[in-house]
């Protein structure tokens, strides 16, 4: 199927919205857009980061889901107690896939639970008390526990208890960092204010820990990764093309990190961004604070990481700049071959993608290596920046959706006849009945990792596999024999 | 027997809405009544006249204690007291922490489970917290719970504004529910025309004083030795005034969706009683200092 134009795009929009209430309709007319790269600002056609309306199977998450999924969940040292009752942390355990190295439930920890169970007695007198024996607890059943951070769901913003207090004694108590973080779920709109509260909480009980202490022996060459959660593993491929350049890593900010090296971050001369949706507010406050520059990178296929690895080492001397090309040259030949294998099986064909912080915006290049275009994209929770950052990546005319709805998601669809979806596992299975192969695109369908150079050779093994999987050819509707028949199964589902 | 009705008792903070609910149940208990007292603050002082004790144990107390609501039994909460008459406190947290609301919601179902409510009850009063301040406060008026209130006031500003404000949030769960407002029960405070004027505010909102509660030194004698007055003494006259006050509700019939007024029209009978002057606009806003320049 050849390109929507612009004036077909635009009647497509036009054409979804309007099965919708005339205030649904306004409201959900300003998340929709046909882009263009002439733009400057997204505001100019987009409008992000608003309430979701009710009834529409928004795929959003709250602010709990944005700071002890997300942020603080990674740090592998500490010990996150989701404070409520048990429900949110249990059915999110483990499921982000950061992985790590460590013994878990004897130095690390991330893929346990801890919870306050909440019962009506804790609602009714307050839940303090409780909190401060499970810390206690905490310290005698895991002694090397290096932390503990008290991550708030709703009751607790609720039933007004201090959090605050309770950790700042246990603080003096144990001689760890004991991190209170208000992200109770109904704050904000997404699991967006969650990101935005743990990089605050981070800031107020953490980072200054070692201001004034000299003792860490620094070099120029320090960075930090900042918005890398290792999903499958990603931290770890992207670590070694920093390290291969000449540059030491203090610190990985999630995935497979530290207290420790959270810690010592203000000490680095450049933090790197990969996700800026969920950590570009502590970037920010390290270059206001400490005068640490921070840049955004992009470690997607072959093409962005180039452009990542000569921009880095821009901000350094000429030995990290020869390092650059050095790993770039050394790559050359693994993903030339990469690109050799699977070009030709996946050469024009179409992505619609619809995720969360950076990946809308961030795997166009990956795909595009692969002669892939990427014709629909989205955020569930993004801002206004981010589609900033998405205009110039995306093709004219192509398709945006901000926080979209099943609904128009499935229209969508319907009518661009993607060869691939690229969303999360609320999505897949419907794509997947539909008879459109499907990628999961958070947990990268328990593969991965799809960071760095290793990662490319992985991401563009699970798309051809995914794409061109026999299994599509046996999705057939019974009174239909020929190819019409996918278009069919698609337009019936 | 008759129906079983079930009365909750409202008002401003302070004003006496424990002491008049206790003195008006024994009364009852006294005409042959058998009446339940649920005590719906966390403080725990609804009961304490008629068991002659300083707080009775909670429900949300010994919940805590054995680990959860489940694990109690009706007769661990329920005690008897004076005239037979059951008492039991829903409990909640000490000030400044917690959910006194939920505590109030967990009590009231446990009771309803547990079978509380029983064939031989004529009365249940329900004592709740001065305001209204979030849903839990108003759980003994939802559906199926109290049918009747009484807001307990008195010719003081704050009084009238508070059973104001109790009234519109009676016609929230008066419209989806049996709810109705049964009058206002005046608790003398001796401001001038004090009788007219909760009069006039009763007929405003659509209901009538049911009836005026004389200030006598009596009531508070009989507090000191955690006793109501009809029991401490019975020839009181001010007993008198609470056999009245129960004699009054016991035959009541009017039951309402009341007609809460506006704060202009409340300023507006207060003005007329002379609680409050006519509003000078020309010293709003104006400290001493500036007033004493001008």
């Amino acid at each position: 199927m050849a390109a929507l134009t612009r004036e077909e795009t635009e009647a497509l929009i036009q054409e979804v919205l309007e099965v919708y209430p005339e205030q649904a309709r306004k409201d959900r007319a300003k998340h929709l857009a046909v882009n263009d790269q002439s733009l400057e600002k997204s505001n100019k056609c987009i409008t992000s980061n608003r309430k979701s309306q009710p009834g529409v199977m928004t795929i959003r998450g709250c602010a709990y889901a944005g700071s002890k999924g997300v942020v603080w969940g990674p740090i592998k040292d500490m010990i996150h107690i989701s404070h409520g009752p048990v429900g949110c942390g249990q059915y999110s355990r483990a499921g982000r896939r950061n992985y790590y190295v460590g013994t878990t439930g004897i130095n690390t920890f991330g893929t346990m639970n801890f919870t306050s169970d909440f019962q009506e007695k804790d609602i009714v007198f307050g839940g303090d008390k409780k909190l401060a024996k499970i810390m206690n607890e905490i310290e005698e059943l895991f002694p090397l526990n290096k932390g503990i951070s008290i991550q708030s769901e709703c009751p607790i913003g609720l039933i007004g208890d201090d959090i605050e207090a309770v950790a700042k004694k246990a603080n003096k108590e144990i001689g760890k960092p004991v991190v209170p973080v208000r992200c109770e779920g109904f704050r904000g709109v997404s699991q967006s204010l969650g990101h935005h509260i743990a990089n605050d909480a981070i800031r107020d009980w953490v980072l200054e820990n070692r201001d004034g202490d000299e003792s860490f022996p620094t070099t120029p060459y320090d960075v930090a990764v900042i918005g890398d959660y290792n999903i499958g593993g990603d931290a770890w491929a992207s670590r070694t093309l920093l390290e291969e350049m000449g540059l030491r890593v203090v610190a990985q900010w999630s995935g497979d990190g530290t207290i420790a090296e959270m810690e010592k971050t203000p000490k680095v001369k450049l933090n790197l961004i990969h996700c800026y949706r969920s950590m570009n507010y502590i970037a920010r406050h390290m270059e206001e604070k400490y005068k640490i520059p921070w840049i955004e990178y992009n470690f997607f296929g072959p093409t962005k990481i180039a452009e990542s690895l000569r921009k880095i080492a821009s901000h350094f001397d000429e030995t990290i700049m020869a390092g650059a090309e050095k790993v770039i040259a050394k790559y050359q030949s693994e993903y030339d071959a990469v690109i050799a294998k699977y070009k030709p099986r996946l050469q024009g064909k179409r992505v619609m993608l619809y995720v969360g912080g950076l990946r809308p915006r961030h795997v166009i290049g990956a795909y595009e290596d692969l002669g892939m275009e990427v014709v629909g994209t989205g955020y569930e929770f993004g801002h206004n920046d981010d589609y900033d950052r998405t205009i110039k990546e995306m093709g004219n005319a192509t398709l945006i959706y901000d926080d979209v709805t099943g609904y128009e998601f499935e229209e969508f669809v319907k009518k661009v006849q993607p060869d691939l979806i690229g969303s999360g596992i609320k999505e897949k299975y419907i794509f997947q009945k539909m008879g459109i192969p499907f990628r999961q695109m958070h947990s990268w369908d328990y593969s991965g990792p799809y960071h760095g150079y290793d990662g490319f050779a992985i991401f563009a093994r699970d798309m051809d596999m995914t794409l061109n999987n026999p299994c599509w050819k046996q999705v057939k509707v019974p009174w239909k024999t020929d190819d019409t028949s996918k278009v069919a199964v698609a337009a019936s589902a | 027997m008759a129906r079983l009705r079930q009365c909750a008792i409202y008002g401003k903070g302070g004003i006496g809405k424990s002491t008049t609910t206790q003195n008006l149940v024994s009364a009852l208990a006294e005409l042959g009544n058998k009446v339940m007292i649920v005590g719906c603050d966390p403080k725990a002082d609804s009961t304490r006249l008629i068991l002659h004790a300083k707080a009775q144990t909670t429900i949300m107390s010994l919940a805590a204690e054995a680990g959860s609501v489940e694990d109690l039994e009706l007769e661990d909460v329920l005690k008897v007291g004076y005239g037979g008459i059951k008492c039991v406190e829903s409990g909640g947290p000490e000030p400044g922490v917690g959910c006194a609301g939920r505590g109030v919601i967990t009590a009231i179902n446990f009771l309803e489970e547990e079978g509380a409510y029983d064939d031989e009850l004529d009365f249940v009063f329900y004592d709740v917290l001065g305001d209204v301040v979030c849903g839990g406060f108003a759980m003994p008026i939802r559906e199926n719970k109290a049918q009747e209130i009484y807001i307990v006031c008195s010719g003081e500003m704050m009084a009238m504004y508070a059973a104001n404000n109790i009234a519109k949030g009676i016609v929230k769960y008066a419209n989806s529910g049996s709810v109705r407002l049964a009058g206002l029960i005046c608790n003398s405070r001796e401001t001038a025309r004090e009788d007219e004027l909760i009069s006039a505010l009763a007929a405003k909102i659509g209901t009538t004083m049911i009836h005026f509660v004389p200030r006598d030194n009596v009531v508070q004698r009989a507090e000191i030795r955690r006793m109501t007055v009809i029991e401490y003494e019975p020839g009181h006259k001010q007993a008198q005034e609470y056999r009245d006050l129960a004699m009054k509700i016991r035959d009541n019939k009017n039951f309402i969706i009341p007609t809460p007024i506006t704060m202009d029209e409340l300023e507006e009978l207060m003005m007329e009683f002379g609680i409050i002057d006519q509003e000078d606009e020309s010293i709003i806003g104006k400290t001493a200092a500036a007033e004493a320049v001008a």
